[in-house]
């Protein structure tokens, strides 16, 4: 029964993701055109209220629901990895139009061939994790 | 109910985002797409060639389950929510595509010169989704996140590092859509 809640918060993801056109191949194309405005009201919007949330969490010490102090990590401190990294995703972004959330919701669609796309994304982090300690990070 | 068929403003979809991240928060756990593909390859084994793999994967099985809702999801929005499936795009966007051979952009919710039957079986479409993919998986765990990880999770929480990752993700798309994608195309 666990599941279930983990369950529900993809549904409304997936759903979101597909009636918000964000798993659109066009619509990533058409951001980095800088010709509409929706992909980065999306992003704009919830990072805008992502920041008040995260502000609530810390000063209200919220619990999560096992009762626990809610820790949000912070990320490791670096430059190479983030600028080298982001870039190469940002590439790969740009070409296959979906990024590792809506490849999973492409599937739902009936766009099988995204499942190529989800292959060579695993081999991508496969790879990664086999040449990790060669590159700057 | 005319309003769920159409296509979802962004002031819609941004709130919803963020209270996904807030409600995973809630739970215990964190927003962040990218981890599931490392799962899924120490599932498969990869933790005999690299430590990296090497890790309890269940402790992210609720991340797993998060991921078949996303297709549940894609499949019910898909299927029963959206009447239209069409990408209403800017008519500059739509003249620079047909510029580079896509005909009736906008007309599939994804493009037929990537995804259809016919771009899938010659080489050409098969190198493009296999590179796009290997792409997205090294890049996202070079950065040790994507989208979800860094521009929302790592920018809501004012963290550098998820800043420079972002301006990364767009270093490299702004040069694939305008250096690459005209050469491809």
């Amino acid at each position: 029964m666990k599941s279930i809640k983990f369950l529900l918060v993809g549904i409304v993801f997936g759903t979101i993701m597909y009636k918000a056109q964000l798993v659109s191949w066009f619509r990533i194309y058409e951001m980095f055109r800088f010709e509409s405005f929706h992909m980065y009201g999306v992003i704009g919007s919830a990072v805008g209220l992502g920041i008040i949330y995260v502000q609530l969490i810390k000063r209200f010490k919220i619990k999560s629901i096992e009762g626990q102090a809610i820790e949000i990590a912070p990320k490791e401190k670096g430059f190479a990895r983030y600028i080298l990294g982001g870039t190469i995703f940002g590439l790969g972004w740009a070409l296959a139009g979906a990024c590792p959330g809506p490849m999973y919701v492409l599937v739902g669609t009936g766009a099988f061939s995204i499942l190529i796309v989800i292959a060579a994304a695993m081999l991508g982090t496969f790879v990664y994790g086999l040449v990790m300690k060669k590159l700057p990070h | 109910m005319e309003f769920i068929l159409q296509p979802w403003p962004w002031y819609v979809a941004g709130p919803i985002i963020a209270t996904i991240m807030f409600i995973l928060t809630y739970f215990g756990k964190n927003f962040g797409m990218s981890s599931n593909l490392r799962t899924m390859c120490t599932i498969g084994g990869a933790g005999k060639f690299s430590n990296f793999f090497k890790f309890d994967w269940k402790s992210q099985q609720w991340n797993l389950i998060v991921l078949l809702g996303a297709v549940i999801g894609g499949f019910l929005a898909s299927h029963f929510l959206t009447n239209d499936p069409t990408v209403d795009l800017n008519p500059k966007t739509i003249a620079s595509l047909q510029e580079m051979g896509f005909e009736n952009p906008g007309s599939t919710y994804v493009p037929a010169e990537l995804y259809g039957l016919e771009a899938v079986m010659s080489l050409k479409g098969l190198l493009i989704l296999i590179i796009g993919g290997f792409l997205v998986g090294f890049g996202s765990r070079y950065a040790g996140g994507c989208t979800s990880g860094h521009a929302i999770s790592g920018l809501s929480n004012l963290q550098i590092p998820s800043l420079i990752a972002v301006i990364g993700f767009f270093i490299g798309g702004l040069i694939m859509t305008h250096l690459i994608l005209p050469f491809i195309f």
